[in-house]
């Protein structure tokens, strides 16, 4: 838009654009997703803020170091690391145009992604089953609705995923395809890294 | 299993007893809204209008029909919020001595919340966003905003948030905690009934449009503009636009978040925010301030910008210091993230951060007296007209400027350590609430009214509505800063002191100055529909300077035919100097999105999902959740959104409308 000429040919001004533009449709769908996805972010950080006050209110129940099983974590980071890692295998596959590809590897995502809620729950119905439940004290009520709303944009991310699946293996992959694609490929490595921050402030520093 | 126990899994919390028929307030008011509204209906059905209705506004996703209708739910939402204005007003002018007054406890304080709440969430905000809507795309040269329906799906999360918070009225109760709602109070053990929950679920679903809104505007005001439209070259109103959006992409997560976390203490039994069990209660406080200090600041930039627009069409001349006006809103809204804690200094944070706060409070009158500055000197030796904005924006810098310096003695901690919590700070907050935004929202109304119908807003109503609004505004408040410094509290049912009466009687007569305002408002409005042709204009009635004067009004579909460049600041001012042609042929078609239901399902889904965890139905809030997220993926399946305006149509309504834009008022 900005290289629209100002001048006309004789050099007067114009003022009206008389050759109607083409103008890519969607073009300011991936500024508008990385605006919401800072707004997101924001929530996050009111909850790292939030985990950071209460994360010491034990309230005579179990500490970080008492209830997190590191082995388990890591894990689960590998899982959502490698998620993100096929993710962007998916996309090459996209910008090559290989439709059974891009779906193959989304594919593989899925089941890194859903084993990283699998793990989470695992861990969620281990610390209630103990009687470590969100209830116990301040700093696993901080605990589990950090951890907690970073499981729930996972899956959220496991139901677009599918979603998308579908609509590609429909449509293939057409422009309004390839744009969700990749608002779902920031979405996704946007849950990584807040899960990096999870994985550093909540459980390493928790357990040191 | 008994009939109670398959009444409570169906009902969950709801009973017959939820319904207040022992309240005569209550049910003369669900009397006359039950009336009003069948009539409306009535009316709407005989005249055959609910296709026109549903096709037209409520499906539409034209931005500038979004933006009417948000400031048709800001003024209905205005008489709702006045009458609990008047009905406190009036029980503080009754309730001295013997006297009770008519309004219980427990009556009372839901009503200074829900007037705090309704004000600041469903008046205030709609106005300032429907304005938004309106202007925007027009100032800027767009045919639209960036996301078209999800700008039609935030006013219906808006509207959400609307009707729970009016159900409240009839069904159940509303929280009796303060518009902020702070724990301890807040939390279920000290308000165990659904009061609270309706002002979590109104707020949550309207705050998410709010979030979305901002979104849309910030992406179409930084990607969207004309050719030649560089940022310095903005229109004010637009600057503000941009700043305000960026303010609630910034702040309305915490209030999502917060929100959230209110949320699970109660439902879920979480220590968030709770006494004991290492829950703190002041992480609440902070947080909903970190929201709430900047959400003043979307709704008062905007108002400036309004005001930025308005003084130099009607004084003639180019806006004084149009580069310090857009640093100084930039710098306010920066400041606005750095003062959140003045809202609590009593609270124990010590002499240091509270000095911290109290002065970066202060610094934000320096941007603020710019601006002032600004349009008194761009008024400094104009031709003024006085026509009704001009008419609100001096009666804005008149009484704005005393709010802001109350505000600036609030600043000052010792001082607050006397004044918080007390009328003074009441009569603060609504000095520069209505002096500020209020007025510059009237101001706007009154300014693009003619160019949103294509005729003006009939000026004698206006004036009388003028006067008691600004008489009214000050017999209303006078008498609260003086309260406040004699340590009169805010929020107080009844007073024993009798010294006292006076001014609350004055404060009440105030009130009544305000309700003749309103009403005559009203009338302004019925009287300029019914006079609409005697007041028919042009697409340039105020002689304007900026793009959206350069088109129709009222405007077309798609706003612009052939998209305007832009080669001066004033850009229609620019292009009227220069005797810049519209072209009479060569229309090209023109590609627009289309309406869709979505938003309306997903608001009515989004409706009977937050009455369904209010009331504990837990079928239904899942059902509902359900089908919103099924619903929401299904729209994605639709390929189909946009069309073709074809050339033919465009130089048919061009036509007959172009010798209009040459016409002035």
């Amino acid at each position: 838009m900005a290289t629209q000429a100002l001048l006309a040919g004789n050099g007067a001004p114009t003022f009206y654009v008389t050759e109607e533009e083409h103008h890519p449709e969607g073009g300011s769908t991936m500024l508008g997703f990385w605006i919401y996805l800072m707004s997101d972010c924001l929530i996050f950080a009111g909850l790292f803020a939030t985990y950071g006050v209460l994360g010491h209110s034990y309230a005579g129940g179990p500490s970080g170091r008492d209830v997190f099983e590191l082995p388990l974590v890591a894990v689960n980071t590998a899982m959502l690391l490698f998620s993100s890692i096929t993710y962007g295998f998916a996309m090459l596959a996209m910008e090559r145009g290989s439709k059974s590809q891009t779906l193959l590897w989304m594919a593989i995502t899925w089941v890194f992604g859903a084993a990283f809620i699998g793990i989470e729950m695992h861990e969620f119905a281990g610390l209630i089953a103990e009687g470590h439940g969100p209830w116990t004290s301040g700093f696993l009520t901080a605990f589990f609705s950090l951890v907690g709303t970073h499981g729930l944009h996972v899956t959220s991310g496991l139901i677009w995923m599918i979603v998308l699946m579908v609509q590609t293996a429909q449509k293939g992959l057409i422009p309004a395809n390839k744009r969700r694609l990749m608002c779902l490929s920031m979405f996704w490595h946007f849950l990584d890294v807040v899960w990096i921050g999870v994985f550093t402030f909540v459980y390493l520093m928790g357990v040191l | 299993m008994t009939t109670s126990d398959l009444a409570k899994i169906i009902f969950g919390r709801l009973s017959l007893e939820s319904i207040p028929y022992h309240e005569p307030i209550l049910i003369g008011t669900f009397i006359g809204v039950a009336i009003g509204g069948i009539a409306v209906l009535g009316a709407i059905t005989y005249f055959k209008w609910w296709g026109y209705l549903w096709k037209e506004w409520l499906t539409s996703v034209d931005h500038k029909r979004i933006g009417v209708m948000y400031i048709v739910l800001a003024i209905i939402m205005l008489l709702r919020g006045f009458s609990d204005a008047l009905m406190m007003r009036a029980q503080q002018a009754l309730s001295f001595g013997d006297n009770q007054g008519f309004l219980p406890a427990h009556h009372y304080d839901q009503v200074f919340t829900a007037h705090g709440v309704i004000m600041i969430f469903f008046v205030a905000m709609p106005l300032v966003i429907g304005l938004m809507n309106f202007v925007v795309p027009l100032q800027i040269g767009a045919r639209d905003v960036a996301f078209p329906f999800l700008n039609n799906f935030s006013f219906w999360m808006t509207v959400s948030g609307v009707i729970l918070t009016m159900l409240s009225l009839f069904i159940g109760e509303y929280a009796r905690t303060g518009w902020l709602a702070y724990p301890p109070l807040s939390n279920l053990a000290y308000s165990p009934d659904v009061g609270v929950d309706y002002w979590i679920w109104g707020l949550q679903l309207s705050g998410i449009g709010t979030l979305l809104s901002g979104v849309n505007f910030v992406t179409t005001i930084v990607k969207m503009r004309a050719p030649g439209m560089t940022m310095m070259k903005l229109p004010v109103f637009t600057w503000t636009a941009l700043v305000t959006n960026v303010l609630i992409v910034a702040a309305f997560p915490i209030l999502t978040a917060v929100l959230a976390m209110l949320t699970v203490d109660r439902y879920l039994g979480f220590h968030f925010f709770t006494n004991t069990m290492g829950g703190n209660p002041m992480m609440y406080i902070n947080l909903i301030w970190i929201w709430g200090h900047p959400e003043v600041y979307i709704l008062i930039l905007p108002a400036f910008g309004v005001f930025s627009e308005v003084v130099p069409t009607f004084t003639g001349k180019r806006l004084f210091g149009y580069t310090s006006m857009v640093y100084a809103t930039v710098v306010i809204a920066i400041l606005s993230y750095l003062v959140w804690l003045h809202h609590f200094f009593t609270m124990g944070s010590g002499a240091s951060v509270n000095s911290f706060f109290g002065i970066t409070t202060m610094i934000i009158s320096i941007p603020t007296g710019a601006k002032i500055f600004n349009w008194l000197f761009t008024m400094y030796r104009g031709r003024i007209r006085y026509e009704l904005p001009m008419m609100w924006t001096v009666a804005f810098m008149l009484t704005f400027v005393i709010g802001g310096m109350t505000g600036v003695m609030l600043a000052v901690p010792p001082a607050d350590f006397v004044l918080h919590n007390s009328l003074f700070l009441i009569a603060h907050f609504h000095n520069v609430i209505i002096g500020g935004v209020l007025f510059g929202m009237f101001a706007g109304i009154n300014y693009w009214f003619p160019k949103v119908f294509g005729f003006k807003l009939d000026r004698t109503w206006g004036v009388r509505s003028f006067w008691l609004w600004v008489i009214g505004f000050w017999f209303a408040f006078a008498p609260l800063y003086v309260l406040g410094l004699m340590g009169v509290t805010r929020r107080l049912r009844h007073f024993d002191d009798p010294t006292l009466h006076p001014f609350f009687i004055v404060a009440a007569f105030g009130a009544l100055l305000i309700a003749g305002g309103i009403a005559c408002m009203l009338m302004q409005f019925f009287v300029s529909i019914r006079d609409r042709e005697k007041l028919k204009v042009g697409g340039d009635p105020w002689n304007g300077r900026s793009l959206e004067w350069s088109t129709t009004s009222p405007p077309p579909q798609y706003n612009f035919a052939f998209t305007p460049v832009v080669h001066d600041l004033d850009a229609w001012w620019d292009m009227k100097a220069r005797g810049a042609e519209h072209p009479t042929s060569g229309y090209h078609a023109i590609h627009m999105p289309k309406n869709t239901a979505t938003g309306v399902v997903l608001g009515v889904l989004a409706t009977a999902f937050g009455f369904a965890m209010i009331w504990y139905m837990w079928w239904l809030a899942a059902i509902s959740f359900v089908a919103m997220i099924g619903y929401a993926i299904f729209h994605t399946f639709n390929y189909d959104r946009d069309y073709y305006i074809p050339a033919e149509e465009v130089a048919r309504t061009e036509g007959h409308r172009t010798p209009a834009v040459a016409t002035q008022g």
